[in-house]
């Protein structure tokens, strides 16, 4: 790495002094414009051909450097999205040789089932209070780190490190943690007289111990994406408020919330279909899905749980993609209106 | 005149007055250490449980620190799983996941930026749209195709489906296009094909870019879950976090703390270190598309 690096530097070295590069870039157009008046014909057709033959060059080495990523993507990306359709039509159990043509009999069975009112009900409560959790939680991280404090670069740090941490890893200490007989949460309750509840068995509290973990590893990257946001609203701005007399509060509102307001939806859009997608703390926390069975939950238990049901849980991931493909719309809108906006 | 300068100052706080003093304290230094300490004492709380003996965590009266640090939790986890092949198979998925991945990004986005092809725009956009794709859709399709090439259990089983990168290739087609031309003509002066342009120039000074995308990929492929856990069902061929999984009572009723503890921090430490030491890299990489929308 060190080689490459100064390699690098004599590389940018040698080209930086770029004036002679950009004389012959110049002689070289003033020489053809000067020209192409005079033998146009001959000329051109040269060029083209010149042309051609370095494109049909060029068309190769593209496709020998581009093509094994786009496969990949295409057979492993792609590919699946139209055969999830295919197999939501399907009564099929995992790993047997035949199945059923059943129409929409599966997204019949599961919009009909007391599972669809279930299952979206807690997708819903988690999306929401994970999403509305993570942000203002990390708003007010990234407040409190715009300040100029010693030490804020690892308080940053710090705080951004469990979003790159084994979802899995951080379930099971904060399962210890929760543990109603020997975590630290009970202790501390017994010590205010309190009885620890039963968080993993009772399913409306598997359900918010989750739903913290999940805010706990991800109000992080929040913090950070808001403090950039953060650090781009001109100081003159808050100064010359702050001058006018208005108070904290009252620059807060006026000022940093409408300026943070693309950022604000960015973090929305992200931390919705990065909410959706959670599977790694809820698998690990409640492995049963007793009270935390989102859409791509579920559709896991249903495929490689103890039912093998492949067709049922391809609707259900059919569903699933559906409302990120929603939220995906109006995300590529929105950052096109934003690219106009700046 | 001079009445009104002495009047000024009151409005504004002096630099160094108790009343500054104290509301940076109460609105600066206690939020961030509280936030600071939300985070890292489970992490601590993680370290200290592993190293202390069964009666030190089984037990309603915690101690703070273990009595006898030791590593026995650490030896019966390995005597319960194969933990030492666990941590193999997630080192060496990893690392040839992450470099495949790397290669293919860096060769695709110099497709992109520098190779003329007609349909580049139509194949970006392509590759722009898989980047909002979740994997995990298309767990269930991909292990039939994978199931059906034999590939339960193997390594490559692991790996492939996952190579195919979108993250890396936008990325660095960010990185590429900031690139000046005028190191590419003097090049194409010289007579330079694109593989040495690849290798002379563009991946030469692109080192902190290829980094930033090299860190976050070793950070997922280290952290995946979903998909090794469908893929592999012999303790021999399992990573990590699916590992990790097996020493957890489905039951839910009594677990071994302390050795679930010694597993959480063989599978949270590598990454935490390669944090510490380059969270720079790994910070910018993941919080990309904010800056670039």
């Amino acid at each position: 790495m060190g080689r490459s690096n100064t390699d690098g530097a004599s590389v940018a070295a040698s080209t930086a002094p770029g004036g002679m590069h950009d004389r012959v870039r110049t002689e070289n157009r003033d020489a053809q414009s000067s020209r192409v008046p005079v033998d146009r014909p001959p000329l051109a057709g040269i060029k083209r051909r010149r042309w051609n033959r370095r494109t049909r060059k060029d068309t190769w080495v593209f496709v020998a450097f581009a093509a094994p990523n786009i496969l990949l993507i295409l057979l492993f990306t792609y590919r699946p999205l139209i055969t999830n359709i295919y197999y939501s039509t399907l009564d099929w159990t995992l790993g047997s040789a035949s199945a059923t043509a059943v129409g929409i009999g599966n997204y019949v069975e599961f919009f009909s089932s007391p599972d669809a009112s279930n299952v979206l009900g807690v997708t819903a409560i988690f999306t929401v209070t994970t999403v509305g959790g993570a942000m203002i939680l990390g708003l007010l991280v990234a407040l409190a780190l715009n300040q100029r404090l010693k030490g804020r670069t690892f308080a940053r740090a710090v705080v951004f490190a469990p979003y790159v941490l084994s979802g899995v890893g951080v379930g099971l200490v904060w399962l210890f943690i929760f543990d109603p007989t020997y975590g630290v949460l009970s202790w501390i309750l017994r010590g205010v007289g309190q009885v620890s509840p039963q968080w993993v068995n009772d399913p409306k509290l598997a359900l918010v111990m989750v739903t913290i973990v999940y805010v706990w590893k991800n109000l992080g990257y929040c913090a950070v994406v808001y403090l950039a946001g953060l650090q781009s609203i001109p100081t003159q701005l808050m100064e010359a408020a702050a001058l006018d007399g208005a108070s904290n509060v009252r620059r807060f509102l006026s000022i940093v919330v409408p300026l943070l307001s693309p950022t604000t939806f960015f973090l929305l859009i992200t931390s919705l279909l990065s909410s959706l997608q959670a599977f790694d703390i809820i698998r690990i926390m409640t492995p049963s899905g007793n009270g935390t069975s989102t859409l791509i939950f579920d559709s896991y238990l249903q495929a490689f749980g103890s039912y093998n049901r492949a067709g049922y849980s391809a609707a259900i991931s059919v569903v699933l993609f559906v409302g990120l493909l929603i939220m995906t719309a109006v995300q590529l809108r929105f950052v096109e209106r934003k690219v106009h906006y700046s | 005149m001079s009445t009104e300068t002495t009047e000024a100052p009151p409005n504004r706080d002096r630099p160094f007055s108790w009343q500054n003093l104290g509301r940076t304290i109460a609105g600066g230094y206690i939020p961030l250490l509280l936030a600071t300490l939300v985070v890292f004492l489970p992490l601590l709380w993680m370290m200290l449980s592993s190293l202390k003996a069964p009666g030190e965590i089984v037990t309603t009266n915690l101690t703070l620190l273990p009595k006898d640090p030791n590593l026995q939790n650490y030896a019966d986890a390995a005597s319960t799983v194969p933990f030492a092949r666990f941590f193999l198979n997630s080192v060496i998925v990893t690392v040839v996941g992450s470099t495949i991945k790397c290669i293919l990004a860096v060769f695709t986005a110099y497709a992109l930026v520098f190779v003329r092809f007609p349909f580049k725009r139509v194949i970006f956009l392509l590759i722009l749209v898989a980047l909002m794709v979740p994997p995990q859709v298309s767990v269930l399709p991909n292990y039939v195709l994978i199931a059906g090439m034999g590939g339960l259990n193997t390594y490559w089983g692991i790996i492939l489906p996952g190579l195919g990168t979108a993250f890396g290739t936008f990325l660095l087609r960010q990185h590429f296009l900031t690139l000046p031309p005028a190191i590419m003509e003097s090049a194409e002066i010289d007579g330079a094909g694109h593989w040495r342009k690849l290798w002379k120039i563009v991946v030469p000074v692109s080192v902190p870019s290829i980094a930033t995308v090299a860190l976050v990929t070793i950070v997922s492929e280290w952290n995946e879950y979903i998909w090794p856990l469908i893929v592999t069902d012999h303790p021999d061929m399992m990573t990590l976090p699916v590992g990790l999984t097996q020493l957890v009572n489905s039951d839910g009723s009594t677990q071994n703390w302390g050795m679930l503890m010694a597993g959480a921090v063989i599978v949270l430490l590598p990454i935490l270190v390669i944090f510490a030491a380059l969270q720079r890299y790994i910070v910018s990489g993941l919080t990309q598309g904010s800056v670039t929308g």
